[in-house]
């Protein structure tokens, strides 16, 4: 029998996860979006986004609201700790969140939203990847509060996993429009796809290579059970991923390389997961310590286990709505 | 000056601006969802064309607005724990779950059926876009609720008890989500989203009548918004006395505050109209007031005794000038509404409705009052909670994330910029789709992509669309 605790924990992985696979390809599209070649494909590249990227993005609130919701005090000490980047993201989401529809409001200004769009996927992006590093460096806590200086989560580890996190995220938007679009648009995301891929394989055996030296404590969790585990099943599955990945654009395929490079980010997921086991906060805070009291796991957790499933369904159904090739001449404005 | 700046007061000015500013699009979209699946329905009952126009436009605004809205919010989801870490820590056991509970049932409602409700009539087909857009409304309204309830448990809190670190703990989650003043401010709230947006609906209805009286979806926008006026004005106005009998229940400070009562009155407590509050000497200055009339509101009886601000300690006094000002500014406009509701009716009646240019102008003047009033009105409930975050439990300055005041600053001001220039530009927008009649073909770009290309539909849509009596209203 689980704690309540362990069981929210997998459900707020669950929801990260969630929203680092969906937004990770919509703010992939940002981030390609300057290698567009004229208003045609840039309308094609947004149109394959508009309809879902605002549900994608409320995994992010799901991620803040559920930690806030059964572990406070990992809320209260992450926050702070990561004010800046976290401000940053958000600023950065807010420009790109709004030129969805400004750039069809104007015509002088709309070099300034595609900007915008470009500009706050790219910051956006590499603030959450810069958290993801300060995260695995650890975050020093004193007295149930963030005791750290305020340049803490700069460092060139975390530059390191923002610069990942960005190329990561390409890769996503990359293989997502091979799928939605065709032509000449397609052949081109076949080739930024390439690099991406390649350079996100990269960065995944360096952030690998220097994880266990930001703490020891991540190097034994692998060698022992149940880390051990996937130790010995992770090299096989990247291997397959990697493969499926690059098989699929050398075929032509549609939809393999992005579903193979979504199956990369769940691997690393893991991997982060098994690395920071049993704590929520490295090196100070477990899982068990920041969550709430078992009355509030309960009352969260009874909504959760009727509302998820049925989030999922309705998601899946604005999906299967927007299926298949983005039309350019669609839209509404 | 700058040195009387302190983190705490810079967290302050940095939640209250953020949170001034995305107040006013979940304002405009509660109403606006509704009003869209009013004309959605209308329009498949009725199949009146005019109705599917007016669905057409106030949509396009409804996403810029609805945009903006989700974008900051997500602002305000994080800076409970950025600014204030600590009351994130204390009040996380039981606001943390009416939050997950407004994200997981309201939140993805909207997001995940606002893409269907914009794009995607053609390809669901009429029933099904209805029961999206339905769901978006539905979804504005849950989400409102949840809030309210997280915010009513801060100024009444119930059901909670208090555990050896200090953490508020949940006893009684009916108490906790049904405290004390949250009925009332739910149906305050909401009554004043649909408030308005009437008032937005008839400034723009207003607008384009006087350009062109015969202009049918500007006749039919300016008559349901002077409908929907003279109607919920006075439930409002009812609505906010109880709301205000039950704040003199639960927080008499705020209400003393409200009200410019620094001293007690044994004998019947006067009404202060008008004044101005001078916090150091304790008074009021030039009041313009009605004897006991004060005493008759709240007590309903002339000559019940009403307690003052003396009877509070100093330190546990809200700030009374703020509270005092942005109150009477709330009740000004609600009567204001009052008034314009009242003279439309009267102009309904007598027949000219459609012709009389002072209502038309007067409906444009009062278009954006509706957000005034509901920013004073937000105002008076928040800084009459001061000096707590949890009322009488937590106080503001024991609830701060230990931050320091440059970085505290430094975000501040980059959210002042960010916030002028983003909303700035997209209020520009907003006003200039308006300003285009209902029936323009683009309310933004003249070559924006259209949906002229049927024969492509077939091919990315192989699944059969059966009702599309929709003319391309794009």
């Amino acid at each position: 029998m689980f704690e309540l605790s362990f069981i929210w924990a997998g459900i707020i992985a669950f929801a990260v996860l969630t929203y680092v696979i969906l937004d990770g390809f919509d703010l992939g599209v940002g981030i390609l979006f300057p290698f567009a070649k004229g208003e045609r494909d840039k309308a094609t590249m947004m149109n394959s986004i508009a309809p879902i990227w605002d549900g994608n993005e409320t995994w992010l609130v799901l991620g803040g609201g559920g930690l806030f919701a059964v572990f406070p005090l990992a809320y209260a000490v992450v926050m702070p700790a990561l004010y800046m980047p976290i401000t940053l993201m958000l600023l950065a989401l807010i420009f790109r969140g709004v030129a969805f529809e400004y750039r069809w409001r104007t015509k002088r200004w709309k070099p300034v939203w595609d900007a915008a769009f470009f500009g706050g996927s790219l910051v956006a992006a590499f603030m959450q990847g810069i958290a993801l590093g300060a995260l695995v460096q650890g975050i020093e806590i004193a007295d149930r509060a963030y005791a750290g200086g305020w340049w803490d989560w700069l460092s060139p580890f975390s530059v390191l996993t923002g610069v990942a996190v960005v190329t990561g995220y390409a890769l996503l938007g990359s293989t997502w429009l091979i799928l939605k679009t065709e032509g000449a648009l397609q052949r081109q995301m076949q080739r930024h796809a390439w690099w991406c891929a390649a350079g996100t394989l990269g960065f995944i055996g360096l952030v690998s290579l220097l994880t266990p030296f930001q703490d020891p404590v991540y190097f034994s969790r692998w060698f022992n059970l149940p880390g051990s585990i996937f130790s010995v099943l992770m090299p096989g599955a990247l291997a397959l991923a990697t493969w499926a990945l690059f098989a699929g654009l050398n075929a032509d395929r549609d939809g393999q390389p992005f579903f193979a490079a979504l199956t990369l980010f769940v691997l690393c997921f893991i991997g982060i997961g098994i690395s920071f086991y049993p704590h929520i906060v490295p090196p100070g805070l477990t899982i068990a310590e920041a969550a709430a009291p078992n009355a509030s796991l309960k009352f969260a957790l009874v909504g959760t286990v009727v509302l998820v499933p049925l989030i999922l369904g309705y998601t899946a159904y604005a999906y299967w709505v927007f299926r298949g090739k983005v039309d350019p001449e669609e839209g509404y404005h | 000056m700058l040195d009387s700046l302190t983190a705490e007061t810079l967290a302050r000015m940095q939640f209250a601006f953020t949170v001034s500013f995305h107040i006013i699009f979940p304002a405009f979209s509660i109403g606006l969802a509704s009003y869209l699946a009013v004309l959605n329905g209308l329009w498949l009952v009725t199949r009146d064309q005019t109705y599917l126009v007016l669905f057409t436009y106030w949509k396009k605004i409804f996403a810029v607005a609805f945009g903006m809205g989700v974008v900051s919010g997500i602002v305000m989801s994080y800076q409970f724990g950025t600014n204030w870490s600590v009351f994130s820590d204390k009040t996380g056991p039981i606001l943390g779950p009416l939050m997950a509970y407004e994200v997981l049932s309201a939140f993805f409602l909207e997001a995940g059926f606002l893409g269907v409700m914009l794009f995607g009539r053609e390809r669901v087909g009429d029933g099904l876009h209805m029961f999206a857009t339905a769901m978006v409304a539905f979804g504005t309204l849950m989400s409102a609720t949840w809030i309210l309830s997280v915010n009513s448990w801060m100024q009444t809190p119930a059901g909670y008890g208090i555990n050896e670190i200090g953490q508020f703990v949940p006893e009684d989650w009916w108490k906790i989500v049904f405290n004390p003043s949250f009925p009332y401010r739910l149906v305050h709230m909401v009554l004043a989203a649909y408030l308005t947006t009437a008032l937005v609906v008839g400034g723009v209805g207003g607008l384009h009548l006087l350009r062109d009286g015969a202009d049918a979806a500007a006749r039919r926008m300016f008559s349901m918004a002077m409908w929907m006026l003279i109607v919920v004005a006075p439930l409002q106005i009812v609505a906010g006395d109880f709301h205000g009998l039950n704040t003199l229940e639960h927080q008499p400070a705020k209400v003393m505050a409200m009200e410019g009562h620094y001293e007690s009155h044994p004998e019947g407590a006067p009404l202060i109209l008008f004044g101005i509050p001078n916090p150091d000497e304790k008074r009021i200055e030039y009041a313009v007031q009605i004897p006991k009339a004060s005493s008759l509101i709240l007590r309903h009886d002339l000559n019940a005794p009403l307690a003052g601000l003396d009877t509070i300690a100093d330190v546990d006094e809200p700030p009374v000038t703020i509270v005092f000002f942005s109150f009477r500014i709330m009740v000004a406009l609600g009567f204001a509404m009052l008034g314009l509701g009242a003279w439309a009716f009267w102009r309904r009646l007598c027949g000219t409705l459609y012709h009389d240019r002072w209502l038309h102008r007067a409906s444009i003047a009062m278009g954006p009052m509706g957000f005034v009033a509901v920013l004073a009105g937000w105002i008076t409930t928040e800084v009459g909670r001061q000096p707590f975050t949890v009322y009488g439990l937590l106080r503001t300055s024991d609830s701060l994330a230990p931050v320091a005041a440059p970085a505290v600053a430094a975000s501040l001001l980059a959210f002042v910029l960010v916030y002028f220039f983003i909303f700035g530009a997209g209020t520009f927008y907003l006003l200039r789709m308006m300003n285009m009649p209902p029936a323009s073909k683009h309310l933004g770009l003249r070559d924006a992509p259209t949906r002229t290309a049927r024969a492509r539909k077939a091919r990315t849509a192989p699944m059969p669309s059966p009702v599309n009596k929709e003319p391309s209203n794009v």
